[in-house]
């Protein structure tokens, strides 16, 4: 049928060249042109540039918050999707649309009000701080931040599966004398893996990359709670671009590795719980 | 005469037993105890309201604070926050029509041919969102800025990019460029193409075809992935703040706008920019549930009219 579709219907030659022409020049020069840079570097000027002490605290900084924020963001997702596909409450429609907000609201925004919310005199700040839970301008405020991105991605992935999922393996469990507790851990949990591992991995990639919001929150403090993007900032700022694109190149690699492995993982896991 | 009978009382007996266990048993394995229900549904509306419904409260709370007349002052008397709203307008829209047109393109090619390279094609697609916005804005200005590949040329022939509209444009769309092709991938693959091979075999031309049975057909599906676009357009942060330059009146967007305030210890002013823009998310959310409606019901009559030939025959 498919393969039939060619001669059948039209614009087979056209969307495709204006695809990969549009793909090509919009996404594809514009990495070349990064990788290119990053090789025009000798190898010392390379190390030099991505090895340093300030560089490897910024990636550790930005590895350590955003693998953090992923797995707050799995378990709070997972609890929001969860009680919204499983419970019947009142509003339950307007929390429903209202995860999709972080996808929509500008980080600018998000980063604003945020970096707002946890000072002494803000509006969580004023019950949090007398606890001793200095939230502002730290690592906790990029990680709230960032769950505050990442959890739509968990929900949105896990909703689907969960509503999807066939009742009678439970029953089946259940029948067979399961208790509550062993159905969770061994029917429910294993169909879930492989969502759950695509919504920490968007999430992560989110987090990783995340510029606008973390900008406002985080202080900025080189060596303390400096990201990786905000040091690719600061040597543009100095026009040093070659350090920049050194930098923004690991950065890259960093992702792509880590969404290939994903990748990976994900269709290993589906074939394995299949 | 009498032991049929009989037998037909039992197994009716067996099997309304039968039915009650079973149910007994969906209720037992599918009902959570009542204090786990309680937990968990607290849990879940107090992180939504935490996370997410105190911050969009406080961004207005902080816009109106100083009373309606200061926050329309703080739009509207600003001369560079003006500008601001009417640069976004003329981005976003530019980069949602850019790849509005590339997302039926590249879903046209992915969703009705087989070909090699198809998997890597829409794998590609998903890029973006794997380069972080400042990584993206960086590698631009590599190509076009004044150290840049081009940025010679582009200088003798008098064209700016870098620091200028066009460089936040090209920002922008790079950001977005996977939204619309996304949305429509898996909508025109569950309507299939029956329709329109029938409109080309009656001699529709391929643009009649287009417009008048691909088009009607993937309408909803389009346009929410063009409100989702659009969000992200006008929001975008990381890029743009790459290639703007931050001229103030000239290139800082809304998102930008809001930044300047508030490294200015404008806070008003930078909230009362933020609400707008929170404002749009709202409304994006609201339009993006209308619309999931619509496609949902677009899709189960796909469904139901591809399943009927089956049926007939």
């Amino acid at each position: 049928m498919k393969s039939s579709n060619r001669h059948v219907l039209p614009g087979f030659s056209l969307t495709l060249g204006y695809t990969m022409l549009y793909l090509g020049l919009l996404t594809m020069v514009p990495l070349a042109a990064c990788f290119g840079k990053a090789f025009s570097l000798s190898l010392a000027d390379f190390w030099a540039a991505v090895w340093t002490p300030r560089t490897l605290a910024a990636y550790r900084f930005s590895l350590s918050v955003s693998l953090i924020s992923s797995l707050a963001s799995i378990v709070l997702g997972f609890v929001i999707a969860w009680v919204l596909v499983r419970y019947e409450f009142p509003g339950k429609r307007i929390f429903d649309a209202l995860v999709d907000l972080p996808f929509a609201l500008p980080t600018a925004v998000a980063g604003l009000v945020y970096s707002g919310l946890y000072v002494e005199n803000g509006w969580l700040g004023q019950f949090l701080v007398p606890l001793g839970i200095k939230a502002a301008y730290s690592r906790l405020a990029v990680v709230l931040v960032l769950t505050f991105l990442g959890i739509p991605f968990v929900v949105r992935t896990l909703q689907p599966v969960l509503e999807s999922m066939e009742d009678d393996k439970e029953e089946a469990a259940y029948l067979l004398g399961a208790s509550r507790f062993q159905t969770f851990w061994r029917v429910i949990i294993p169909t879930l893996v492989p969502a759950l591992i695509t919504g920490f991995a968007l999430s992560l990639a989110r987090g990783l990359g995340e510029y606008g919001s973390v900008v406002f929150v985080s202080g900025n403090m080189p060596f303390k709670t400096e990201i990786a993007p905000v040091l690719i900032v600061a040597r543009l700022e100095q026009f040093a671009y070659a350090e920049a694109t050194a930098i923004a190149v690991v950065l890259l690699v960093i992702s792509f590795a880590l969404l290939l492995a994903i990748n990976l993982l994900e269709a290993w896991s589906r074939r394995f719980y299949a | 005469m009498h032991k049929p009978a009989s037998n037909l009382t039992t197994t009716k007996a067996l099997a309304a037993r039968a039915e009650t266990a079973r149910k007994a048993a969906h209720g037992a394995a599918h009902r959570d105890p009542i204090w786990v229900r309680w937990g968990l549904t607290f849990l879940a509306t107090g992180t939504i309201g935490l996370l997410i419904v105190v911050p969009v409260v406080n961004v207005f709370w902080q816009a109106f604070g100083d009373g309606v007349e200061s926050y329309w002052n703080n739009l509207v008397r600003d001369p560079d926050t003006l500008h601001s709203i009417l640069l976004t307008l003329i981005v976003a829209p530019v980069a949602v029509v850019a790849n509005l047109v590339f997302g039926v393109a590249a879903a046209w090619a992915i969703s009705r041919f087989r070909f090699p390279g198809r998997s890597l094609l829409t794998a590609l697609l998903d890029l973006p969102f794997s380069v972080s916005p400042v990584v993206a804005g960086l590698m631009l200005v590599l190509l076009f800025g004044m150290q840049g590949y081009f940025g010679p040329w582009l200088r003798d022939h008098g064209v700016k990019i870098i620091f200028s509209t066009p460089g936040l444009i090209l920002a922008t769309s790079f950001v977005t460029l996977p939204f619309v092709a996304r949305e429509l991938i898996p909508v025109m693959e569950a309507i299939g193409s029956e329709e329109e091979v029938a409109a080309v075999s009656l001699g529709a031309s391929g643009w009649q075809m287009f417009w008048r049975v691909t088009l009607p057909n993937i309408k909803w599906g389009l346009l929410y992935g063009v409100i989702l676009c659009n969000a992200r357009a006008m929001g975008e942060f990381g890029a743009v703040y790459v290639v703007s330059g931050h001229i103030a009146g000239r290139t800082d967007t809304m998102p930008l706008r809001v930044e300047k305030l508030f490294q200015e210890y404008n806070n008003p002013g930078s909230f009362a920019v933020a609400s707008l823009l929170t404002l749009l998310a709202l409304v994006t959310l609201v339009i993006k549930v209308v619309l999931e409606h619509k496609t949902r019901a677009d899709l189960e009559e796909a469904a139901r009219l591809n399943a009927a030939p089956a049926e007939a025959t």
